[in-house]
């Protein structure tokens, strides 16, 4: 059965913890590149935390855009790669990244707007306790190829298997990112927008929906809610 | 105007000798500086290699920047590998009498600065030793490259242009290694009878030879002016503010044939004094290449106005901060090329002794490709530093790898010519012949004035 995998972050609700970017980490196996590196704009964090800050008379606002990947249906990225590493998964409708394929033009990196895609300038290498928490659901990223979030494509394989050994069908909510399963005010939702009673499905008929850089025809799957603020709060 | 062909009064094989001084046995100084630039270029090779072996970390792309000097070197290389096989094709075919001792030069030029250019969008691969990923080769992958890929257009585009030019400078070649084979002993004779092939120049080979050389200047012109517009598309395709332009390709065009004018003058000039060429490229070739470098000058400033009028005016705010930053961040870059591409060379082309003058056009040409590899590097880098979303703005500055493959890449380029120019006739000797037999010096009252003789019905393509 296709699934159309989308994920709706709701502006209102985040606080900018910074939780998802910790839980990505660790469930996807990112290297941490240290003070040096991020400073040289070499973080390979999956989903950042976007800070804007808004003078409203007095006071200042911050707004926070949590940025994973967006798996644009019309992905910028996948028609520019010359060796299909990173193409469109028509069972699962993610864009996909096959590591071994990629051969890293960085082209893919270039040419994506939301610039979410992260190259692995180095061997990252883990110090000796830490090569013990690797996640064993997927690779550990070689030098010189692209990465990026995956809406945990692995947590979507077990869910699937899960359902098929089962017999059944993946329940609204089995099947949740690392991202959104930590989230603490539950700002990140995810879900099938094929099933209609999915939560994902009721929060896409959301009025303050909107997409980011929706005037690219980009399509993303990745979806916000606007933060509104009554008058006065 | 005083032009005397002193070559005219040589007979053929003094010509010949004349105009092959480039293939004489190397001196000690040859060797010393072949011998330098040797060591550069492995010196180069030494760091890639470094770079291969510790990752893409130790240049200064980051995540905004992904692609940075490497791909500043491949624009700048396929562009000046432009002028050569064009400006030849179109004087070939234009029959610019003006053109024989030019052509060689030229010609070998775009093949040798196409190979230099060529290594660099390999080089720049995050894993460059599985470069042949994107090959179409039936592997055991069982995937084609992606056709859709600028980048494998860019790939199909290089190797066709490199393929042509090279059969272009051997084709020109072959009436030349004839005349080589007949004066050469030793393994060059073995050498140029083998690439001669056979030819003897009799009249039927002559008829047929100018005939497949007007076909071949004919055919290699679009070649020519496809690959640059394919480069220009792996910028242009992309979705990038600055980059994301429709008048990319001419563009493109436009300033790979005017850096590779500036080139083609650069080089020539170097021949002359290297090899003592003075009697055949006299100040009128450079006058005439002088007033082409000018031509281009306001072709290239025309199309960089027109790209950046409408940005102006449109003022879209994410191309708009690209334009900002020109005059910020990049004001440097932005001050360099506009005045080495068009308020230096602009006025001092329009002078009729600057142009005339060797050393003046030589410096001129110089500043010209400053300014052209400027150019690159401000398409390149700063629409990359300004991209769609605010809160991933960067900069990007080469580290010492990435400066050492610029200096590797001049010096890989000056040893295959010195390479070139020692095994084979660097100017057109038959050509120059051929030159020579349809001008004449008349004197015209007090002056002395060169005419061309030429007959009736030769402007199709036909030699007599």
């Amino acid at each position: 059965m296709k699934r159309r995998w989308a994920m709706v972050i709701d502006m209102d609700l985040c606080t900018g913890c910074g939780a998802c970017v910790v839980a990505c980490v660790a469930e996807n196996n990112t290297p941490t590149v240290g003070e040096a590196e991020a400073g040289k704009g070499r973080l390979m964090h999956w989903i950042r935390v976007v800070r804007y800050f808004r003078k409203e008379h007095a006071e200042t606002r911050a707004i926070f855009v949590a940025t994973p990947c967006m798996h644009c249906e019309k992905a910028p990225c996948e028609i520019v790669c010359p060796v299909y590493a990173t193409y469109h998964d028509e069972d699962d409708h993610v864009n996909a990244m096959v590591y071994n394929r990629c051969i890293g033009t960085r082209y893919c990196g270039n040419n994506c707007p939301y610039s979410v895609r992260v190259f692995n300038w180095w061997d990252y290498k883990r110090e000796k306790p830490l090569d013990e928490q690797l996640n064993p659901d997927l690779t550990v990223r070689s030098r010189g190829v692209m990465e990026k979030c995956s809406y945990c494509i692995q947590r979507i394989r077990r869910g699937k298997e899960a359902a098929l050994k089962e017999g059944r069908d993946i329940r609204d909510g089995e099947v949740l990112p690392a991202c959104a399963q930590t989230c603490p005010p539950g700002a990140i939702q995810f879900g099938d927008l094929n099933d209609p009673g999915s939560a994902v499905s009721r929060l896409m008929k959301d009025p303050r929906r909107f997409r980011l850089m929706e005037h690219l025809g980009t399509e993303p799957s990745t979806v916000y809610l606007k933060k509104l603020r009554a008058q006065g709060r | 105007m005083k032009s005397e062909n002193h070559l005219s009064r040589l007979d053929e094989s003094r010509l010949y000798e004349e105009l092959s001084r480039s293939n004489l046995p190397p001196t000690k100084r040859w060797y010393a500086g072949t011998g330098a630039l040797l060591l550069a270029v492995l010196l180069a090779v030494a760091i890639f290699t470094y770079m291969m072996l510790t990752g893409l970390g130790v240049t200064g792309l980051n995540r905004p920047v992904m692609w940075g000097v490497m791909i500043i070197l491949f624009v700048f290389w396929v562009g000046l590998s432009h002028s050569g096989t064009l400006i030849s094709a179109i004087l070939r075919l234009t029959r610019a009498t003006w053109r024989a001792p030019v052509l060689r030069g030229a010609e070998a030029m775009t093949a040798l600065a196409l190979m230099v250019g060529g290594l660099y969008p390999l080089m720049h691969l995050g894993r460059n030793w599985r470069f042949y990923y994107i090959l179409p080769y039936p592997s055991e992958r069982q995937l084609w490259p992606n056709f859709r890929s600028p980048l494998l257009w860019d790939a199909v585009a290089i190797t066709t242009y490199l393929t042509g030019s090279l059969l272009f400078l051997y084709f020109g070649m072959i009436p030349d290694l004839a005349l080589a084979r007949d004066h050469a002993v030793g393994w060059r004779k073995k050498l140029y009878t083998f690439l001669a092939a056979g030819f003897r120049g009799t009249h039927a080979e002559r008829r047929r030879y100018h005939v497949a050389s007007t076909i071949f200047a004919v055919l290699i012109i679009p070649v020519a002016v496809s690959v640059h517009s394919i480069v220009s598309w792996d910028f242009a395709m992309a979705m990038v503010p600055g980059w994301h332009s429709t008048i990319f390709a001419p563009y493109f065009v436009a300033g790979a044939i005017y850096s590779g004018i500036a080139g083609v003058i650069s080089v020539m000039v170097v021949l002359r004094r290297a090899f003592r060429l003075e009697k055949v490229l006299t100040a009128d070739h450079f006058d005439n290449l002088g007033k082409l470098l000018l031509t281009f000058t306001l072709v290239w400033g025309y199309f960089y106005f027109s790209d950046y009028l409408t940005t102006w005016y449109s003022q879209f705010p994410e191309d708009w901060e690209v334009i900002h930053s020109y005059f910020g961040h990049y004001f440097p870059l932005f001050a360099t090329l506009v005045c080495c591409n068009f308020l230096i060379p602009f006025p001092l082309l329009c002078l009729r002794k600057v142009r005339r003058s060797i050393p003046a056009l030589f410096a001129v040409s110089l500043v010209v490709n400053v300014g052209m590899f400027t150019e690159r590097a401000q398409i390149v880098v700063p629409s990359l530093a300004r991209r769609n979303d605010p809160s991933i703005w960067g900069t990007y500055f080469p580290t010492w790898v990435e400066i050492s493959f610029i200096i590797g890449s001049i010096a890989m380029f000056a040893l295959i010519y010195v390479l070139f120019s020692k095994l084979f006739p660097v100017v057109a000797v038959s050509d120059v012949k051929e030159q020579l037999f349809h001008t004449t010096d008349r004197t015209v009252g007090g002056a002395n004035l060169s005419t061309v003789v030429r007959g009736e019905g030769e402007e199709g393509g036909r030699e007599p």
